[in-house]
């Protein structure tokens, strides 16, 4: 048979089609052939290795210098087609063994999100005997970008908060002729327990994905191996500067989140029940206690260390593909606002028990 | 007989800021040479690459590669254009998240309809075609040595049989004996595929056992072309000292064995 035109990657289907027929062995005439690449080589390599295989001999003929040539160095290329291993993760009668693979991880990763914090802690206690150790300069930048960024954000979200509790409560206690319990209602709500916990669930999405890019994408391009060949602890030059800058400014931005939600909660009581701001801070320091704000503020410290750490944990934990770099972005802010709320419920129960 | 020219630059200017790269920069690519670039460190030999495939918008002057301005192209004519090139960047650019063989599929799989099976035999040609042994194949890009990483990226920039591939740099950080491979290689696929080859390299083994023609870029622009031995006349300080210095002398020692 002879074979005419162009034999490259565009009209490799054609080409395998019109080679199928001489697997039967014979000749190949390649005199009317007009382009030749790698892909029409491989064709024709692979069709000669077929008819071998049933015991035919094909021959390539009329072949140009440069063909020629090219089909040498394909022919000294070719690779040995390998067995493909297919094992499928998920195929449900594994289910047992994945589900088992999976808790077993789950826990590996917990344990070295524990060795990990127990190192941050090592740390932090160097740096406690050698302050000079702190360097100013990435530590305010971070209290800038995870802190001072993030008030615009944090304060309309307790801004709205304080609407929506004062909207929500003005309905349910005015048919008891309540209303005026709505102030009650706000404050103690907003400075307990939504003021600091909605705004560690912001800052957990801002700053913990922020931490997790950050230093995962330096871990990817050897960054922090770069680090550490040249002395500098990544942990002291990385991950102690956001910890504190987040442990110094989230229970600044819980408090203005708080202030935030008296503002929408006073204003919507006004509009809509009447209550005039002189009236909504006369029962405020009537009734609401200091132990409230004192309450919350007292659990920021503790959630900016879970988002600053698992933020930096996660990052650390990045291998070499941006694959990796993403989930465990997400994994990050996942991982950082479930244990903030965990840790909040915790903290209600201690409070609940200790009678505050 | 004139040449064809493939790629023709004329009164190229690039310029950061401040900073001017390129100012009136004129190059001709010829059908079926091995265009080698070379120049010291920052004169922009890379920005010359990038902006000669469209990756870089020049401040003024014209980029034909095929008779198409990339500046202006269409989209339809763009991609008809890039199924001609293959590009192989400074530090490989593989894909980090695929392994080698899906990284040389890629290009199969967005432009051609291959199926799933020749795809695959043709990326692993390919990779062997390049040097890389088997079982490279099913390596994430993390996993390679430098050296493999480059050759990975070669093996990428030739999945799609393109009439020109730009090398940037490709046997920096190969060993003695893989770089001569590597440049064997590129001769091979020259006289067999007449593939032209945009070269930036800074070896001068390389430059004497692949290169038909030579431009040197000094002073923001194309200072001369030519062959190595009519570089080794020219009379300006850099490339004299280039063409003449101890490693070029070894170098020409070795091609003339
Ligand atoms: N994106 C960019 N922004 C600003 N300046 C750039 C950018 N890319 C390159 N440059 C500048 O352009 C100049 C040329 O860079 P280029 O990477 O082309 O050098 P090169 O000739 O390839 O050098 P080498 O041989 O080291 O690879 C350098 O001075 C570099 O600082
Ligand atoms: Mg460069």
């Amino acid at each position: 048979m002879s074979l005419r035109g162009r034999l490259t990657i565009e009209t490799l289907p054609e080409t395998q089609r019109s080679l199928g027929a001489a697997e039967a062995g014979g000749q190949i005439d390649m005199a009317a052939v007009e382009a030749l690449d790698t892909a029409g080589a491989w064709a024709l390599l692979q069709a000669q290795k077929r008819a071998e295989a049933t015991g035919h001999a094909l021959e390539i003929v009329n072949l140009s210098e440069s063909h020629r040539h090219l089909l040498e160095t394909v022919a000294a290329a070719m690779p040995e087609p390998e067995r493909r291993r297919r094992t499928i993760p998920g195929r449900p009668d594994d289910g047992l063994a994945n589900l088992g693979q999976e808790v077993a991880q789950g826990l590996r990763g917990s344990l070295t999100s524990v060795g990990f914090f127990g190192e941050v802690v090592a740390h932090l206690g160097a740096l406690v005997l050698h302050p000079t150790r702190l360097k100013l300069t990435p530590l305010v930048h971070h209290m800038q970008e995870a802190g001072w960024n993030a008030v615009p954000i944090v304060s309309l979200m307790g801004f709205l908060i304080g609407i929506v509790l004062a909207f929500q409560g003005s309905t349910q206690l005015k048919p008891f002729g309540a209303e005026v319990y709505v102030v009650d209602l706000v404050a103690i709500s907003i400075l307990r327990e939504l003021g600091i916990l909605l705004t560690a669930i912001i800052v957990a999405g801002r700053s913990a994905s922020a931490f997790t890019a950050a230093i995962g994408s330096m871990k990817m391009r050897e960054e922090i191996d770069a680090m550490r060949v040249l002395g500098l602890d990544p942990i002291d030059r990385l991950v102690l500067p956001r910890l504190i800058a987040l442990v110094l400014l989230l229970p600044a931005l819980g408090f203005i989140a708080s202030l935030a939600g008296l503002l929408g909660g006073g204003l919507m009581a006004w509009i809509d029940l009447g209550i005039t701001p002189g009236m909504f801070r006369t029962q405020l320091l009537a009734n609401t206690d200091v132990t409230h704000a004192i309450i919350g503020l007292v659990k920021a410290p503790f959630f900016a260390v879970i988002i600053a750490v698992i933020g930096c944990h996660q990052g650390m934990q990045v291998s070499g593909n941006a694959e990796s770099l993403g989930s465990h972005t997400s994994r990050s802010v996942v991982q950082a606002i479930f244990l903030v709320i965990v840790v909040d419920a915790f903290f209600s129960i201690f409070f609940a028990v200790w009678g505050l | 007989m004139p040449k064809e020219v493939l790629i023709e630059v004329r009164g190229l200017k690039n310029q950061f800021g401040p900073n001017v790269i390129h100012e009136d920069l004129d190059l001709d690519i010829h059908r079926g040479e091995v265009l080698g670039i070379v120049g010291g460190s920052g004169t922009g030999k890379s920005v010359l690459l990038r902006s000669i495939v469209g990756l870089q918008a020049p401040r003024a002057g014209s980029v034909k590669v095929f008779g198409t301005d990339v500046r202006t192209a269409s989209k339809a004519e763009m991609a008809k254009v890039e199924n001609r090139w293959g590009v192989m960047f400074q530090d490989g650019a593989l894909f980090s998240s695929l392994t080698v063989r899906e990284n040389v599929e890629a290009p199969m799989r967005e432009r051609t309809g291959l199926d799933p099976e020749t795809r695959a035999a043709l990326a692993d040609l390919k990779i062997a075609m390049v040097g890389l042994p088997p079982k490279a194949r099913s390596l994430y890009p993390s996993e390679l040595s430098g050296g493999m990483r480059k050759r990975a990226g070669l093996a990428r920039a030739l999945a799609l049989d393109p009439d020109i591939v730009f090398l940037d740099e490709p046997t920096a950080g190969l060993d003695p004996i893989g770089a001569s491979e590597f440049d064997a290689l590129i001769r091979n696929l020259q006289t067999s595929l007449g593939l032209t080859v945009f070269l930036v390299t800074h070896d001068l083994d390389t430059l004497h056992a692949t290169c038909d023609r030579i431009a040197v870029l000094a002073e923001r622009k194309v200072l001369v072309t030519g062959t190595i031995r009519e570089l080794m006349e020219v009379d300006h300080p850099w490339v004299r000292e280039y063409f003449h210095g101890p490693r070029a002398h070894a170098a020409l020692l070795a091609a003339e064995g």
